[in-house]
């Protein structure tokens, strides 16, 4: 009895002994996290300071430090530069002792980092773009797509609008892997719901003039014009759709619209559109705390990308915490078997493939009448439960799902 | 030549000193990554070794291409191409890419020769910007999401250059050759002719020399050496982007050269240098960086035209007594 | 109707709407070409110019409560004012240097006023409402024409008419073209040409800044606005030819028509046809279609 006492304790002990070791585990001494985001581009007030400013927030609601080691935040300019981005990364992960890299605005971008990630096991975090590859041919144990995806846009807004009975589409396509794997998704979704393609018309990146693709689209005859692009290409597209009479006829369809579109186009501009977004900053008391903090920081309203920095940096903060140690393979672990409830999502869950699968909503921009302030531009219409929000895991091209 | 009182002058033996340490500096550096990271020392040689062949036309031919990001940025999607999709090995990647780019670049002579100056600056602008959409337009570059990942490949099929120490010694290895063969070029007959040429083409041509194939081979050389540092920046990076083919890198090796000095054969490295470690070193400053490039790019041609290197030679070489300004003819080829 | 397999409407839709931008094209070549013909300098800065127009626009009506019209003539001089310190303070300086000095300098101010305005304005851009009386559209039988973009056509054909009077009729257009053939004989006529220098810049770029303040409603007022615009214009005025103001403004008209054509048979070249176009020209008609071949 008393031999198995001691032997307990002396267990007991040991296992105290083997987890305080673990608490050692961080490496550098330092939990740094790189926030890799447009600071100076189309897309800087998407991501830019906001970003930064929504991991530091989490780092600071955090405590500051995990296992007893400081967390420090950091913030490069990617240009939307893939080259610029990929090198930073490779950079971070190589010499700066980054051990997990967010935001990630841009689709080229999020693609280039999700590879050195790869190469590098290292942890990114992907909140600012949609491409599919990030949990298809690019996924690996060490990528998480968090905030929103093409197919979940599509699925939202592409479906919603379908089934109102916009049948025959027409896409005003921003022409990289963004715009072109984002209307891929909508063509299936359309097809699949007894609807057709008319034809696409695709700009280049920061396009300032419409006029041209507006008259295309309207040359199609299509019902509806699939808008696939996003910040200020989408307002210039949706304002030349306005001037040139093509809403009169046929009806217009936003694939992604942010917060900062809506404010940017003005509600007169932009009422009546339906878009799909993760997150609103007045969907409840949380995310309105969030949101006033926010602002008093950044001076505008958070969007759902930014909203997403903070949740998915806090999910991984709390995976290091549960791992006791920053270790990326041990991290990644916990990361897929932690459910996250937060401001952000209730129940949200990681996949194998890196997919943070959570609900979706859909929003309409309100009239003019509706809002009743600066930032008071949505009103929800239906939310897209978890499980049909994103790809199916027996569609993933990843090959960690196992078949 | 003027004269120059000799203690003020850099003697050769001085310069070789320079490059001696220079070297030794460089090929101790991959040692201590927690003083520079390796990466970025191979991209700073990339640029240099850029500039340095773009200043074959621009010094020392007196011709203003605007068009040579066509050659840096069409060099590294061919190697890419090569490495990725046909599975060579390193070199052969590397050698297809200059070879594309040295052809393109005698393509881009032929054409733009027929004009001078301004026009001819514009003439190559045009053409590289169909390159560009060339590239931009091709299945296999990716277009504005860039062509990754390209494997770095084995050196002759054996060594894995994934290492990036390795790596370091093969673009260390290249980017001398190339610099070397700046120098030769600079300081052989042909680089005189070359500058019979800037200086006063219709003497040049009554003395008997075939101008327009001296002008286009510069052209060659010159694009196939700026194809050799971007192949080598494709292999570095593992990535080849239109950033590298847009105009704006056109604009910024011109930035590099005037601050480097571009009556100098080495100057336009210095500019390379600098600007890297500018971009590099201030990037958390966002726009603030193209504001302090642009106040650079207006000081270089209000105040320092003769470029970071050329001042610094004529502090060495002024005269205390009769501070001579440095006429054109003067500034040739000095280191 | 069809056209190549393209309906005669949308055809038409298309060639409608590139005049229009070709009248940006013209308005900004313009400028462009009389500061060639004049001072030498390629002047690359002509789109942030642009771009500044805009902005002063858009500034003066959130600031000071400035509407569309009164900002139509204030953002031009202010613009011209800018110009005229630039020159007065950097440009002059260079001269007498190989004009691609020129280039470099102004390629450096592109950088310092595009990164301004990055930095305080942000890059996502700022909406600019069409003026309350130009609002609507027109039914031309094969498009609705915004009546803006009718205006815009209008306004530019004024402007490079009135350019054109100003430098072929007048007193001082008679000094301008003295002093572009023969500077120094016109100084010596007593003819104050560094002055003559200084405003003929400002003019230059007070055209560029009145294109900026018409783009505005049109496009989003933001810092890159001018910056891919810059080499376009730039191929137009090489292609009229260098200096040549009339050519320069009928090849911006026509090269707007030209790219609305591509965009109709091949949309994704419709940027780049541009520079096909030029070196067709320059390798054809090396001094541009409507400049004289220099010495």
């Amino acid at each position: 009895m008393k031999n198995s006492l001691r032997l307990a304790v002396t267990a007991a002990s040991i296992l105290a002994f083997g987890a305080t070791g673990a608490t050692a585990q961080v490496s550098d001494d330092v939990v740094r996290i790189g926030v890799l985001a447009d600071m100076s581009g189309i897309y800087s007030d998407l991501s830019g300071k906001g970003a930064v400013e929504a991991v530091k927030m989490a780092a600071e609601d955090f405590g500051g430090t995990v296992l007893g080691k400081k967390i420090d935040v950091v913030f490069a300019d990617h240009l939307n530069k893939p080259d610029v981005g990929a090198a930073k990364a490779r950079e971070w992960f190589d010499t700066g002792s980054v051990d997990m890299i967010n935001d990630l605005a841009n689709s080229g971008v999020a693609r280039a980092v999700a590879a050195v990630a790869k190469e590098k096991k290292r942890h990114i975090i992907v909140n600012g773009a949609s491409n599919m590859g990030i949990t298809n041919e690019l996924c690996s144990p060490y990528a998480i797509h968090y905030a929103y995806d093409a197919y979940s846009l599509a699925h939202g807004t592409g479906k919603a609008v379908v089934e109102q009975g916009g049948k025959t589409w027409f896409f005003l396509t921003v022409d990289f892997a963004f715009g072109i794997g984002l209307e891929e998704q909508v063509s299936k979704v359309v097809r699949a719901n007894g609807g057709r393609v008319a034809g696409a018309a695709r700009h280049p990146l920061a396009t300032t003039d419409f006029s041209s693709y507006v008259l295309q689209a309207q040359a199609s005859k299509a019902e509806i014009i699939g808008v696939a692009s996003t910040g200020a290409d989408a307002v210039n597209a949706i304002r030349a759709a306005a001037e040139f009479g093509a809403t009169k006829n046929q009806k217009l369809a936003a694939l992604l619209l942010w917060i900062e579109d809506v404010h940017a186009l003005g509600l007169p501009a932009a009422q009546g559109l339906l878009l799909t977004n993760a997150w609103y900053w007045d969907m409840n008391d949380d995310t309105r705390a969030f949101a006033k903090r926010f602002n008093e920081r950044v001076g505008k309203m958070p969007n759902m990308a930014q909203a997403a920095d903070y949740s998915s940096t806090m999910m991984y903060l709390n995976a290091v915490k549960a791992a006791g140690t920053d270790e990326p393979d041990a991290v990644s672990k916990k990361m897929r078997e932690m459910k996250v409830s937060d401001m952000f999502t209730k129940n949200g869950t990681v996949r194998v493939d890196g997919r943070f699968v959570h609900d979706m909503y859909l929003w309409q921009v309100k009239t003019p009448a509706e809002s009743k302030g600066p930032w008071d531009y949505l009103k929800q219409v239906s939310t897209i439960p978890a499980e049909q929000a994103f790809q199916p895991l027996s569609d993933s091209k990843c090959d960690l799902v196992k078949k | 030549m003027l004269s120059f009182p000799v203690s003020l002058r850099v003697s050769p033996a001085m310069k070789r000193g320079f490059f001696l340490v220079l070297l030794a500096l460089l090929l101790a550096a991959p040692f201590f990554p927690q003083i520079i990271y390796p990466i970025f020392l191979m991209k700073m040689m990339c640029f240099a070794l850029f500039a340095c062949a773009f200043n074959l036309l621009l010094g020392h031919a007196g011709i203003v291409s605007f068009g040579h990001a066509a050659f840096f940025g069409g060099s590294a999607y061919i190697t890419g191409y090569a490495l990725r999709d046909l599975g060579w090995s390193t070199e052969l990647a590397i050698l297809a890419g200059v070879l594309f780019t040295t052809i393109l670049g005698a393509a881009f002579g032929v054409l733009a020769i027929r004009r001078q100056g301004i026009y001819l600056a514009m003439i190559t602008l045009a053409l590289a910007q169909m390159v560009y959409f060339t590239f931009l337009q091709s299945s296999f570059t990716g277009a504005e999401d860039g062509m990754q990942p390209i494997p770095r490949g084995h050196l002759f099929g054996l060594v894995d250059l994934s290492d990036d120490s390795r790596l370091y010694f093969l673009v260390l290895a290249c980017v001398i050759g190339g610099l070397w063969l700046v120098n030769r070029i600079v300081n052989s007959p042909f680089g005189e002719v070359l500058r019979a040429i800037r200086e006063h083409e219709p003497r040049a041509r009554s003395m008997g020399y075939a101008v327009d194939r001296y002008k286009i081979i510069a052209f060659a050389l010159s694009a196939g050496l700026s194809g050799l540092a971007g192949s080598l920046k494709c292999v570095v990076f593992r990535l080849a982007a239109l950033t590298d083919v847009h105009w704006h890198m056109s604009g910024d090796v011109i930035l590099m050269t005037l601050l480097g000095g571009m009556n100098s054969v080495f100057g336009p490295a210095i500019g390379a240098v600098l600007i890297s470690l500018l971009r590099h070193y201030f990037d958390a400053l966002g726009a603030w960086v193209t504001v302090v490039i642009g106040i650079i790019f207006i000081l270089c041609v209000l105040v320092f035209r003769r470029g970071v290197l050329g001042e610094i030679n004529h502090l060495l070489s002024r005269r205390p007594a009769t501070a001579v300004r440095p006429s054109k003819e003067e500034q040739n080829a000095q280191i | 109707m069809d056209i190549f397999g393209i309906p005669h409407q949308a055809l038409m839709g298309q060639i409608m709407l590139g005049l229009v931008n070709g009248a940006f094209y013209a308005v900004l070549s313009l400028g462009l070409a009389i500061i060639f013909g004049l001072l030498r300098i390629v002047n690359f800065a002509h789109g942030a110019f642009f771009m500044l127009g805009a902005f002063v626009a858009f500034l003066v009506g959130r600031y000071f409560g400035i509407g569309y019209w009164p900002a139509m003539i204030i953002a031009p001089l202010v613009v011209g004012v800018a110009g005229i310190l630039f020159e007065r303070f950097a440009l002059r300086r260079i001269y007498k240097l190989d004009p691609l000095y020129g280039l470099f300098l102004t390629f450096g101010l592109v950088l310092v006023l595009e990164g301004g305005f990055r930095v305080f304005m942000g890059s996502s851009g700022n909406p600019f409402p069409t003026p309350a009386s130009m609002r609507g559209v027109v039914d031309l039988g094969f498009m609705m024409l915004p009546i803006y973009r009718g205006f815009v056509i209008l306004m530019a054909v004024i402007v490079c008419a009135g350019t054109w009077i100003v430098i072929e009729k007048t007193r001082m257009g008679a000094y301008l073209r003295a002093a572009t053939e023969r500077p120094e004989l016109t100084q010596a006529f007593g003819i104050n040409v560094p002055i003559l220098l200084t405003l003929t810049y400002g003019a230059g770029v007070a055209l560029a800044g009145f294109a900026g303040v018409l783009a505005a409603p049109i496009q989003h007022v933001n810092p890159s606005m001018g910056s891919d615009l810059v080499i376009i214009v730039f191929a137009i005025v090489v292609i009229g030819g260098l200096g040549s103001v009339l050519g320069s403004a009928v090849t911006g008209l026509g090269l707007g028509v030209i790219e609305g054509l591509a965009k109709v048979y091949y949309s994704e070249a419709s940027t780049t046809v541009v520079f096909l176009v030029m070196a067709l020209v320059l390798l054809l008609r090396p001094a541009g279609l409507f400049g004289r071949e220099e010495s």
